[in-house]
């Protein structure tokens, strides 16, 4: 279908996954979305959908959301079994619709992980996560104000590493993927993030001795190294970073 | 001892110990298909290099015994974590598509590896466990092997543990923390070269004995 302005609109059936509450059996429920903008993101394609059924007095799809511009790491669902959608290096509000086609059938599911509740439809409980970071991901000393420049050293690399871990935004897109619901990438990144700079380092053994073991309390799976995480990380963070908390999590064990 | 129990009850303990046990393998299956190379060189060859194998006494022992711990402790962490990672999704996805990171190999390590424990069952009757008076290691072999039942069997079970090591080489590797773009490549590159020559080295040998026979 072609507007006189040149711009093209879909039409898509969408089969989204609908439950009311936690503890309920959910289901997917078939929706139309018609003469949707293919410059519309994938969270205003809903909140088209969202308009209607709030027209007809029905129940609009829960889904989260904040920043809407990839920053926040609110939004996620499983787009045609893949985390945040078909598109790489991409969050789900980042996600355009120019990437499907006119009469596509889009599956639209939550996270699904022990460690994640689902709160209500798309909504997933993602406060394990934070519950990681609160045993030991963070630095306990005051660090004071900006330091001048080069009163610590840190070389370059470090630097390039530890701001690349630090690009984790906490999603939980790398726990949706894989086929584990392993939480390593995720915890990959902070340990990393904190481990390569010289603030880190007094905690670091302490750090990831309580991270992971908090990691397995929380219920997420064992990583077998499907590589899927680094698949479908927004941030497109490395597993390089789970060699690192591996040797991390030896090196604080054995040393 | 606390501390070490704890991390070996840890998610990557029990990764660490299947990457130990399972790089353990990979060095024996190196040492055992060197060792089975020498078919080629004919009966007497095989046969001095079964009775030089077997003159070691004690240290043969030993090392079966080290196999068989080894063995114990790559199954049963396998089953420990294969069995939380069900646990850990309890409901499925309705579609699940990969994104491109997942190998055949990565797929299939739990049945992978199931399969390679009944073979080596199976394995160890043929030709550990059988009587061995008034006859050689090589009659044995190629008695086993002129059935093509048999041969049939060990194809598919090298092809299997092939499968297994392709993605269990390099993904030990990376559960000991060693992956570095400098050398990452090279790693993956050495596992694919490994299960070829493991599947093909040891798969060749049954059809060798089918033609000869
Ligand atoms: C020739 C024999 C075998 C070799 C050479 C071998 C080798 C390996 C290696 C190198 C790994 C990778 C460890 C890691 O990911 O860190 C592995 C993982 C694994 N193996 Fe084996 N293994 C063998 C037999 C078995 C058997 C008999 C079983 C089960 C009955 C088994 C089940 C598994 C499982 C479940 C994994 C974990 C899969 C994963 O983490 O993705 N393996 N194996
Ligand atoms: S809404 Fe903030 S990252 Fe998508």
């Amino acid at each position: 279908m072609t507007q006189s302005n040149g711009k093209k609109n879909i039409n898509l059936t969408l089969k989204v996954w609908r439950q009311v509450g936690p503890n309920v059996k959910g289901r997917l429920e078939t929706y139309q979305a018609n003469n949707i903008s293919t410059d519309m993101s994938f969270l205003e394609m809903l909140d088209v959908v969202n308009e209607e059924l709030i027209i007809n007095h029905r129940d609009p799809i829960a889904f989260d959301h904040d920043c809407r511009e990839g920053i926040c790491g609110m939004c996620g669902a499983v787009v045609n079994g893949r985390a945040h959608g078909p598109e790489k290096g991409t969050t789900l509000c980042q996600l355009h619709m120019r990437h499907f086609s006119d009469r596509d059938t889009v599956v639209i599911e939550p996270w699904r992980s022990r460690a994640f509740k689902i709160i209500k439809d798309l909504v997933v409980d993602r406060s394990a996560l934070d519950v990681i970071i609160q045993a030991g991901g963070y630095i306990s000393v005051s660090a004071g104000g900006t330091p001048d420049a080069n009163v610590i050293p840190v070389p370059q690399e470090a630097a390039e590493k530890a701001m690349d871990a630090a690009a984790c935004i906490g999603c939980g897109a790398c726990v949706a993927a894989c086929p584990n619901a392993s939480a390593m990438l995720f915890v990959g990144a902070k340990v990393s993030h904190l481990a390569l700079l010289p603030q880190g380092v007094p905690e670091a053994a302490r750090r990831v001795l309580k991270m992971v073991q908090k990691m397995d309390e929380c219920g997420f799976g064992n990583c077998t190294n499907e590589t899927e995480c680094e698949a479908v990380c927004p941030k497109e963070i490395s597993i390089t970073n789970i060699a690192r908390l591996n040797r991390e999590y030896i090196k604080a064990g054995f040393l | 001892m606390n501390w070490l129990l704890d991390i070996i009850e840890s998610s990557i303990g029990k990764k660490l110990l299947m990457a130990l046990t399972g790089l353990g393998f990979c060095v024996f299956l190196f040492g055992h298909l060197a060792g089975n190379l020498t078919i080629y060189g004919g009966k007497d060859a095989f046969n001095s290099y079964a009775e030089h194998l077997h003159s070691l006494g004690p240290i043969l022992t030993v090392a079966e015994i080290g196999l068989l711990v080894f063995a114990m402790v790559h199954i049963l962490s396998g089953i420990f974590l294969f069995w939380g990672n069900l646990k850990a999704r309890p409901q499925r996805y309705v579609i699940n598509k990969s994104a491109g990171g997942r190998t055949i190999g990565s797929r299939t390590m739990p049945y992978t590896g199931f399969l390679v424990l009944l073979f080596v069952i199976f394995h160890l009757m043929n030709f550990h466990f059988v009587d061995k008076t008034n006859t050689t290691i090589f009659q044995i072999v190629q008695n086993a092997f002129s059935d093509p039942i048999y041969v049939g069997i060990y194809v598919a079970a090298m092809l299997v543990v092939g499968i297994h090591v392709s993605h269990g080489f390099w993904s030990a590797f990376q559960t000991l923390g060693a992956n570095h773009p400098k050398y990452m490549p090279l790693i993956k590159g050495l596992s694919i070269c490994f299960s070829l020559i493991v599947g093909m080295g040891f798969g060749f040998l049954p059809i060798y004995f089918l033609f000869m026979s």
